[in-house]
């Protein structure tokens, strides 16, 4: 018995045999993809470069990255204050972290060189598919060369993928900085390489095109023109090996190149781009820029959002009007006093927001908006003003009421009620928008932020989302480098020509002069047309007039109203405008408008840009790692 | 008797969590502190600006120690004994640094063992000479001199003259409660330099304010400070 049952069992386990051993261990992972399946097919190609269009680094987003709120990044430099109670310390140190805003992620560009070689070395895909995707890739790689050259300065150029060869000696991978120029240089070549390799085609908004390259190249260039040019005025931020700095020479031919390729797109060679002008209303006109999507001619190039798609945003729910929201949330970004009185009057002067007249007595206004009449339209289309409306409800800022004798009667809530004197009732005293001071979430300064705010209801709820786009490139930007060149060129009518067609458009319709264009003009225009873009930053440090406007000592309110369209004026302290209603029964003012400056009592600091901001600090790890690296100035 | 049992419960607990000492390394004892002088005489910065960083080499990766100077120019690090490098930033401070020879040019080298005291020489471009203040009806007003210690091919020339008062005895560019710009147009003689300054309503009141000068230099940073001064008002 006991015999045959281990025969049996010898018999069962020879038949165990096992098979195929190859089918059996060789199976193909269901998790990666494979080099051969990656870059043999177009579908998995243009899903490798979707990866790394979406790491596509820009200063001011609509994303959260490493905790930063995207809303922070798009309202910093005292353009806005920040109503929220964590954020206040902003407005109470005196600037930035030397380390703020630095970019060094090589490993990114490690995968943008990977994506060139191996779709380069692809065969089987399609020769002007191929094309266009490698000229893809090197328009990124482009694009985050010139984003880390503004931050850093020059930085190691590597256009290659690196690998280590595990022998113990790594100096072979050490590569020191390049000059400053040269990454310029190197992004406006790339852009002139690859642009025959783009489509001209203007609808198509979100992949590179030609116009995006050509955008691209004016502005690389016109900001390598503009370092060339004023980096005199600040000899310390400068490096003797042109790591940080480049020689003052060399202005004019950059000058010259970036007014060409915007030439190129202006002419319509990129396809036709132009400045959106589809809407009535000026104010509206401009704010539709930044959300409609529909046959949008002017914007060239942008990050997309898709409602329903996973990619969607939240920054109108993080800025829209608190009062009436769908979550009862926002408010965050109160532009500032001092931004909004930088928007001119339609005669082409610059003026205060007239609270008083010339004998100091306060202006009587029937409409909480008249106050703002006969400005650059701009304005409105920029910055949510009281008394205007947004998702068609009226925003609801005022600070209170101010009886006959002058004393306030206000509340410390949104929307709070007291018992005006004379009656038996209570009744609300404050906007449920405020402004309370220091009461997040209200328009602390008297202002709500209006571009990029999504209207389509549901865009500030969390579950929805918004899907407006963020603008990288668009053709007033365009219009304004082309006007910048042409005028450090000793162009002043072709200059004046561009200016005046993106000034018409906010409704100045003035022309302004060719004797009238001068730097303070360039750099005003582009501080209105282009708020909260990400230009300001750039902007202020490729002119190196940013330690100027910052420099660390608080504004006067005496001060605040005077040299409004200089290019250094000081804007080191948000100061907001508050809306008070008269209550006095019997006379002519009663339910009239006045306005008052107001300094907020949160901002206690005064910002200074220190010249080791012109250029971010390399990180210690950076530079143990490759002692060839120099450090920047002032570090 | 239960509450003498939860006593001794809490008491016994209290000696449980009581820490031993555990730490692998003994924390550093050694203090090294000094000042930043020019001819010995300290030279006074904005609080929190001015750094000079302490280089220790030989244990690998590298990563500055930074000693922060203070308003009166004084610094201290508290540090392992061992030998430290130190410099200066480059750019950072209203001074030049002293080149002591070709090999080691500024840095300073210093063997630290047990506490110490270390004056760094330095060369100031500019510096404040018999500051003298005087309160009064809501104002202060002060006098001064300058006196240029960099001259030749590296002298900077003075881009303001500021005089701030503050209600703490912290005074810089960051915090003040009132200032006088001073531009270096119309600064006539740099040996006689008057200005003053208004002081705002002071909540809550207090009879004194402290002032000092600072010295903006072109193309420099950091600017130089005279010493604190306590005013009565």
């Amino acid at each position: 018995m006991k015999r045959r049952f281990y025969t049996l069992l010898i018999a069962v386990l020879m038949l165990g045999w096992s098979c195929d051993d190859d089918a059996f261990l060789n199976r193909p992972p269901t998790n990666i993809l494979t080099d051969e399946q990656i870059w043999n097919s177009e579908e998995q190609i243009l899903s490798v470069l979707g990866d790394l269009y979406n790491r596509y680094v820009d200063i001011s987003t609509f994303k959260t990255i490493n905790d930063i709120p995207g809303w922070m990044t798009v309202g910093d430099f005292n353009e806005a204050f920040w109503s929220e109670a964590g954020r206040y310390n902003a407005f109470q140190n005196s600037g930035w972290d030397v380390r703020s805003w630095g970019a060094w992620d090589y490993g990114y560009i490690r995968e943008m060189n990977l994506f060139i070689q191996k779709c380069g070395a692809s065969e089987k895909l399609d020769a002007g598919v191929k094309a266009r995707f490698l000229a893809e890739a090197r328009f990124l790689r482009a694009s985050y060369y010139f984003e880390l050259v503004k931050r850093m300065g020059g930085v190691p150029l590597i256009l290659e993928p690196l690998t280590y060869d595990f022998s113990g000696d790594p100096t072979y991978l050490q590569r020191p900085r390049a000059k400053e120029s040269e990454i310029y240089d190197f992004v406006i070549a790339e852009a002139e390489a690859i642009k025959g390799d783009l489509p001209s085609n203007a609808g198509e908004k979100s992949r590179a095109t030609k116009g995006a390259a050509l955008a691209m190249e004016a502005r690389a260039a016109l900001y390598a023109a503009s370092i060339a040019k004023y980096g005199v005025n600040t000899p310390s931020v400068m490096l003797s090996g042109g790591e940080v700095g480049i020689p003052a020479s060399m202005s004019q031919g950059y000058y010259t190149k970036a007014l060409a390729a915007a030439k190129e797109i202006i002419t319509g060679s990129a396809g036709t781009y132009a400045l959106y002008t589809k809407k009535p209303d000026l104010s509206e006109n401009f704010a539709s820029i930044f959300y409609d999507k529909a046959n949008n001619p002017e914007v060239i190039f942008v990050e997309d959002y898709k409602l329903q798609s996973g990619k969607v945003h939240y920054f109108t729910g993080w800025n829209q009007p608190r009062y009436g929201a769908e979550e009862e949330e926002g408010g965050r970004i109160n532009p500032s006093l001092n931004f909004v009185e930088a928007f001119e009057k339609l005669d082409n002067t610059f003026a205060p927001i007239p609270t008083t007249n010339a004998t100091g007595a306060p202006i009587y206004y029937d409409n909480q908006v008249d106050i703002f009449a006969g400005r650059d339209a701009r304005l409105a289309g920029t910055v949510m003003l009281p008394g205007t409306t947004f998702k068609g409800r009226a925003v609801d800022i005022w600070a209170g009421f101010q009886l006959g004798n002058g004393t306030i009667v206000s509340g410390d809530d949104r929307g709070a009620q007291k018992t005006l004197p004379g009656k038996t009732v209570p009744e609300q005293v404050v906007g449920f928008d405020g402004p309370i001071d220091g009461f997040e979430f209200t328009a602390q300064t008297g202002f709500y932020l209006r571009k990029y705010l999504d209207p389509v209801v549901g865009s500030g709820q969390r579950g929805v989302n918004s899907e407006v786009w963020l603008v990288r490139y668009r053709f007033a930007e365009v219009l304004l480098n082309a006007a910048e060149a042409a005028f450090e060129l000793g162009q002043p009518a072709v200059a004046a020509e561009y200016m005046n067609m993106v000034r018409a458009r906010a409704g100045l319709v003035t022309p302004l002069k060719s004797s009238e264009i001068n730097f303070d003009r360039i750099v005003h225009e582009r501080r209105v047309e282009l708020a909260f873009e990400g230009h300001y930053l750039y902007d202020m440090k490729r002119w190196r007039i940013a330690h100027l406007i910052m420099d660390g000592n608080a504004i006067a309110p005496a001060e605040l109203s005077k040299d409004l369209g200089k290019a250094t004026k000081r804007n080191t302290q948000p100061y907001g405008l508050w809306p008070y209603k008269i209550y006095n029964p019997g006379s002519p003012t009663n339910g009239k408008w006045i306005y008052k400056v107001t300094r907020l009592s949160r901002v206690t600091g005064a910002d200074r840009f220190q010249l080791g901001n012109y250029y971010s600090y390399i990180s210690d790890d950076v530079i143990n790692n490759n002692p060839k690296i120099v450090r920047n100035p002032n570090h | 008797m239960k509450v003498t049992v939860q006593l001794l419960a809490i008491l016994l607990l209290g000696l449980g969590v009581m820490s031993c000492d555990k730490d692998n390394f003994t924390a550093p004892k050694s203090t090294l502190s000094g000042r930043i002088v020019y001819n010995g005489e300290p030279i006074g910065v904005e609080f929190n600006q001015v750094r000079m960083q302490l280089w220790q080499p030989g244990f690998g990766k590298l990563a500055p120690i930074d000693a922060p100077i203070d308003q009166e120019g004084r610094f201290s690090a508290l540090l392992f004994n061992g030998n430290y490098k130190l410099v200066f930033p480059a750019g950072r401070g209203p001074f030049r640094t002293i080149q002591q020879d070709a090999a080691k040019k500024d840095t300073v080298y210093v063997t630290v063992n047990g506490n110490q005291t270390l004056d760094v020489e330095v060369q100031p471009y500019f510096m404040i000479r018999n500051p003298s203040f005087n309160g009064g009806e809501g104002k202060v007003s002060a006098s001064l001199k300058l006196e240029q210690i960099v001259t030749g091919a590296n002298a900077k020339a003075v881009e303001q003259v500021s005089l701030y008062v503050n209600k703490t005895n912290f005074v810089s560019r960051a915090t003040n409660i009132g200032t006088t710009d001073l531009a270096s147009a119309n600064i006539k003689d740099l040996n006689n330099i008057t200005m003053s300054v208004n002081v705002p309503a002071l909540v809550p009141a207090q009879g004194y304010v402290f002032a000092r000068i600072g010295v903006k230099i072109k193309d420099v940073e950091d600017m130089i400070f005279s010493p604190v001064q306590k005013i009565d008002l």
